[in-house]
């Protein structure tokens, strides 16, 4: 076994889990300030200068409050729920390409072939922990989130997998590190104004490009269960929804869960439509290791765009109704999503470059 | 290494598919045929084949077990939990899997294939998703295409007869 690669896999683990894990918890402060600039109000901002320390408070909180488990629930499966809701958010970014390369090495964890597949395999079970959590409640409205939550991931999963077909029509790779460099070779998906711009051809395909975009970030909004397609925790229907039983770190594990599934959605996201790491003018990490920075700090900085929509979203709309949910799903993103593949198609079959 | 990992993904798929078998409620059974799915798929990754162990996650963990998992919820078997073993099903179904798995040694044993190790692949690493592709849309294009509109069919002829009671 090649120890250089086992050394070097391990220390891109440890340090990708500690950017995510940071970003999450500063997340959670950002959607606290920004929710409050949007209402009129202040928002944390006691606990160090302007607030930045809150997650840390908030951490110690969770940590040391008592763990209580009530006392009619399914006690293996109440405890299985919380990690099964976190571990799949943060598997999934062992696909994707966070930066270009840093001293010579790939900034991948692992760059398998099958590279959005298994993006959606692993998203795919993160239904289990909702699932789990809403059954060994053993209380309705739990049960009634987990339901909800079913039906909703796998209603949504099908947009989600019909929207990229017409990125991978137009690659002929699964690969996601082979998706950044047909979009720093040929401009981003949804931005044809980057690269080389007087090409028609490419105009003309950022239309079922768009289409894809805007069905894929819509179809994650649904699969991380955030406002307007937040179902099964709905407040004012279901208590807290699947984590109504659950307290302390327990909760906090499902809590952070959805602020790591938007971290891992919009990294997928900026991978398949919004050049992954790239941007105009600025070398990759070949050109030397401080380039290899910069190019992680612009991957990133992006995703922090993209979380900045989320938060900005869930505090603008209100609530979908559970059957306007459904039908949003299945009878609007299905079709449309479908009609785009043929029209991706019909532009690569038709209109060659 | 990959023979370790050999070992303990075939440990994992063995134990938890016994586990569907042996636990009596439901939901444990669903769950542990959900892991026996995860290994196998992870048998199918050690051996380079990433497609189809993807797909084996994709479609039966993630999709096909979270519809059976939905109905056992919304069914509430507790019943099976508190039914007793009964000793001659368990005794009866020991006899036959022993018989079938000692004829299937035997047939095994026969093979010349299972006599010699089998010869390395001159490629270990092939794009698997595009020899996957070009073999069902060149090869087996008829068939593929028949079974679309096989599903099709199914599927149109569900919605038909689950709409039937609401008109």
């Amino acid at each position: 076994m090649d120890y250089f690669f086992l050394t070097i896999s391990l220390v891109k683990i440890v340090a990708l889990l500690a950017v995510v894990l940071g970003m999450m918890n500063y997340t959670v402060y950002a959607e606290r300030r920004i929710s409050a600039l949007i209402q009129d109000r202040l928002g944390p901002n006691r606990v160090g200068p302007a607030g930045l320390f809150q997650p840390i408070a908030d951490a110690a909180k969770f940590l040391l409050k008592e763990d209580f488990t009530p006392g009619h629930v399914n006690k293996f499966y109440y405890w299985l729920a919380p990690c099964l809701a976190m571990i799949p958010a943060i598997t999934t970014l062992a696909v994707v390409p966070f930066g270009s390369t840093l001293f010579g090495v790939p900034m991948v964890i692992a760059d398998i072939n099958v590279g959005v597949l298994f993006v959606f395999a692993i998203a795919s079970l993160g239904v289990y922990g909702i699932v789990i959590a809403g059954w060994s409640s053993n209380s309705k409205y739990p049960f009634l989130g987990g339901v909800r939550s079913t039906s909703q991931m796998i209603s949504y999963e099908l947009s989600l997998g019909l929207a990229v077909i017409p990125v991978f029509l137009l690659i002929g790779q699964l690969r996601l590190s082979e998706v950044v460099r047909y979009q720093i070779e040929h401009g981003w998906m949804i931005a044809p104004f980057v690269g080389d711009w007087a090409n028609p051809h490419k105009w003309l395909l950022a239309i079922p490009m768009m289409i894809s975009f805007v069905v894929f970030t819509i179809a994650i909004f649904a699969e991380t269960n955030r406002l307007p397609f937040d179902l099964p925790e709905a407040e004012t229907e279901l208590v807290g929804g699947y984590h109504t039983e659950y307290g302390s770190m327990k909760f906090g594990l499902f809590f952070l869960g959805e602020y790591v599934a938007m971290i891992t959605g919009s990294a997928i996201i900026v991978t398949l439509f919004l050049g992954g790491w790239h941007f105009p003018s600025i070398p990759d990490g070949s050109h030397g290791w401080g380039w290899g920075l910069v190019n992680i700090f612009i991957f990133f900085s992006k995703v922090a765009v993209l979380l900045f929509v989320f938060i900005w979203v869930r505090w603008t709309l209100p609530r979908f109704r559970y059957d306007q949910l459904m039908r949003l799903g299945w009878v609007f993103f299905f079709e449309i999503a479908l009609a785009n593949i043929f029209l991706a198609a019909i532009i690569l079959a038709y209109f060659p470059q | 290494m990959s023979a370790l990992l050999f070992w303990i993904f075939a440990l994992i798929m063995l134990g938890f598919g016994a586990a569907v078998v042996i636990n009596r409620n439901p939901i444990a059974s669903a769950l542990s045929l959900v892991m026996c799915f995860m290994g196998l798929s992870s048998l199918f990754m050690s051996l380079d084949a990433f497609f189809i162990g993807i797909i084996q996650v994709l479609v039966y963990a993630g999709a096909v077990m979270v519809l059976f998992l939905f109905i056992i919820m919304l069914l509430d078997l507790r019943v099976e939990t508190r039914r007793k073993t009964n000793v001659v099903a368990v005794g009866g179904g020991a006899v036959v899997a022993l018989a079938f798995f000692i004829q299937i040694f035997f047939v095994i044993g026969q093979l010349s294939a299972a006599k010699q190790p089998f010869p390395p692949l001159s490629s270990p690493k092939v794009d698997d998703v595009h020899s996957v592709g070009l073999l069902l849309f060149s090869n087996y294009n008829l068939p593929f295409q028949i079974i679309g509109v096989l599903v099709l069919v199914a599927t149109i002829g569900v919605i038909v007869l689950s709409k039937r009671e609401l008109r």
